[in-house]
């Protein structure tokens, strides 16, 4: 059993998930939304990770960037040691493609800020 | 002195968006006036994502919203001055600024808009006893230190206040290898955006004690450590509950306050529960032709609905510059039962738009009340909600149709069945 605390909106309805023969039953929710929101999570919980950066020769010193999509849940830590090991040259505009494939998922790192050179 | 049709103070998405829509509106001569070296305000430290949804239908970084609106400004080609700190402004709409080109400058606006958004509460606010080490930051100054100016900020954190931006930071720490030890809210509740406490607190195992709070900082030159203590309902600590965090860092998030030292000069009638001046539904304060938006009004979660305002603040703006605007007589929206304020706090029954809105925030969590809204003393809208928390802004939408004429009130407060 997990215990989940729904995001869909304000109400933050608690969740409970029981796995039963293969099968996923949801408790605790109040409208369909949480019942998708208590599977994915269970299921394949994704994010989108969101760091900075080293950028030379630009007017500042941090590149903001994201993956361009969620990633599973459990390669964020992954993701973060080839953000930590990244360096670009500016200029660089917002939607460059700073990593082609983080982590192994398949999805690139993009720049969210636009930084012209110095 | 040279004049401008209208002086938006601030570049940030207020600013932004106010001066577009004005622009739009027909008024040519636009000037933004930005302290800081870049527009954009704010967002440039918010680097993680969930913005944008309602304005552009995806979920967006803080950079990447405030560049869309700046790109915009530049195709509008909206004259805008950076590095330009305004100093005071008058009731005869003279801004007095500081910039390293113009130096100490005078300009005067046929209309103004207030956009200077909101600052942290500072520890000096908290009365926190103990020395005062190196290591107590406020949640933003973290942000900003860490994402614009690329510095680890510290590897052992805890975090008072479960504000969105301490939520935020807790999870960015965690992501550059601090550990964040716990969070502590001397509410019994988060004033956070629940995505937030879930995204950023349970996805690390970060435990949020509620009820609780700092009652003794350690250290000299270093922080080494924090005492926190559970509160009673009067949020005094209650003894015996102590217990001691080794840390070297200590994040503040414990509020938000509007920046309104120029406005004070202004004489306007200011909201002791917002910090913002009073507006009617145009946005206007009671000088006529000094607009405000966005947080420097009141503070908002979402920058969604700081744009959606400060464009309204903007169209009217251009309004008034264009002098296509009667100002009649207004009455009172008043809050209460629940309700802590609304902005606007008044409204111009004659010429108001078909639809205002009508944004507030509750006192404390209620479950299963009824937002009513009351006109002229008869209940006109009762609209039932599930779950209110003060960190979620809510709003209201009356209809010009359905409000009884003569107006002479309206009172929005929340009732049990």
């Amino acid at each position: 059993m997990r215990e989940l605390t729904c995001i869909g909106c304000p109400l933050g309805c608690p969740l409970r998930v029981f796995e039963e023969a293969g099968q996923l039953r949801v408790e605790g929710n109040t409208c369909p939304r949480g019942e998708a929101y208590a599977r994915n999570e269970v299921l394949c919980p994704k994010r989108t990770v969101t760091s900075t950066v080293a950028i030379h020769g630009g007017t500042v010193n941090r590149l903001s960037v994201r993956t361009q999509t969620d990633i599973p849940k459990e390669k964020i830590f992954a993701c973060m040691e080839q953000i930590k090991a990244a360096s670009v040259d500016a200029p660089v505009k917002i939607g460059d493609v700073i990593l082609p494939d983080v982590a192994g998922t398949g999805v690139p790192l993009i720049a969210t800020k636009n930084v012209p050179k110095a | 002195m040279r004049t401008h049709d209208l002086i938006v103070i601030g570049g940030g998405p207020a600013g932004l968006a106010a001066a577009l829509s004005a622009r739009r509106a027909g008024v040519q001569d636009v000037l933004i006036l930005e302290r800081d070296h870049v527009l954009g305000g704010i967002l440039n430290q918010c680097i993680h994502n969930g913005f944008g949804l309602h304005t552009f239908k995806e979920e967006l970084t803080g950079p990447e919203y405030a560049a869309r609106f700046i790109a915009q400004a530049q195709e509008e080609n909206i004259p805008y001055r950076l590095g330009a700190t305004v100093i005071s402004i008058s009731r005869e709409k003279i801004v007095t600024y500081v910039s390293r080109e113009d130096g100490l400058a005078q300009v005067r606006a046929k209309a103004l808009i207030l956009a200077m958004g909101c600052r942290e509460r500072p520890r000096g606010a908290l009365n926190i006893p103990g020395s005062r080490p190196a290591g107590i930051f406020s949640a933003g100054t973290a942000q900003h230190l860490m994402n614009i100016e690329g510095y680890g900020v510290g590897k052992e954190v805890v975090i008072l206040g479960s504000g969105d931006i301490g939520l935020i930071m807790a999870r960015r720490m965690t992501l550059e290898g601090a550990k964040v030890k716990v969070v502590a809210e001397l509410m019994p509740y988060s004033g956070g955006l629940k995505r937030n406490i879930v995204q950023c607190l349970d996805d690390f195992g970060i435990p949020l004690k509620l009820s609780h709070t700092v009652v003794e900082i350690h250290g000299r030159e270093r922080l080494t450590g924090v005492t926190l203590a559970q509160v009673d309902e009067n949020r005094r600590p209650i003894a015996g509950t102590e217990e001691c965090y080794a840390c070297d860092t200590l994040l503040l998030s414990v509020g938000l306050l509007p920046e309104n030292e120029l406005t004070r000069a202004l004489n306007v009638k200011m909201s002791r529960v917002t910090g913002g001046p009073e507006v009617d539904d145009r946005l206007q304060t009671d000088c006529e032709g000094v607009f405000a938006c966005g947080n420097v009004l009141h503070v908002h979660d979402l920058v969604d609905y700081v744009s959606e305002e400060a464009a309204l603040a903007g169209k009217n703006a251009a309004a008034c510059v264009l002098s296509q605007q009667t100002v009649g007589r207004t009455v009172p929206v008043t809050a209460d039962g629940g309700v802590r304020y609304t902005v606007p706090q008044r409204l111009d029954p004659d010429n108001m738009a078909d639809s205002v809105t009508v944004r507030f925030r509750v006192a404390d969590v209620y479950r299963d009340r009824f937002v009513c809204v009351y006109c002229n003393g008869e209940r006109i809208r009762r609209i039932k909600k599930r779950v209110l928390a003060p960190g979620e802004m809510e709003q209201v939408i009356l209809k010009k149709s359905e409000l009884a004429q003569p107006l002479e009130s309206i009172r929005i407060c929340l009732e049990v069945e």
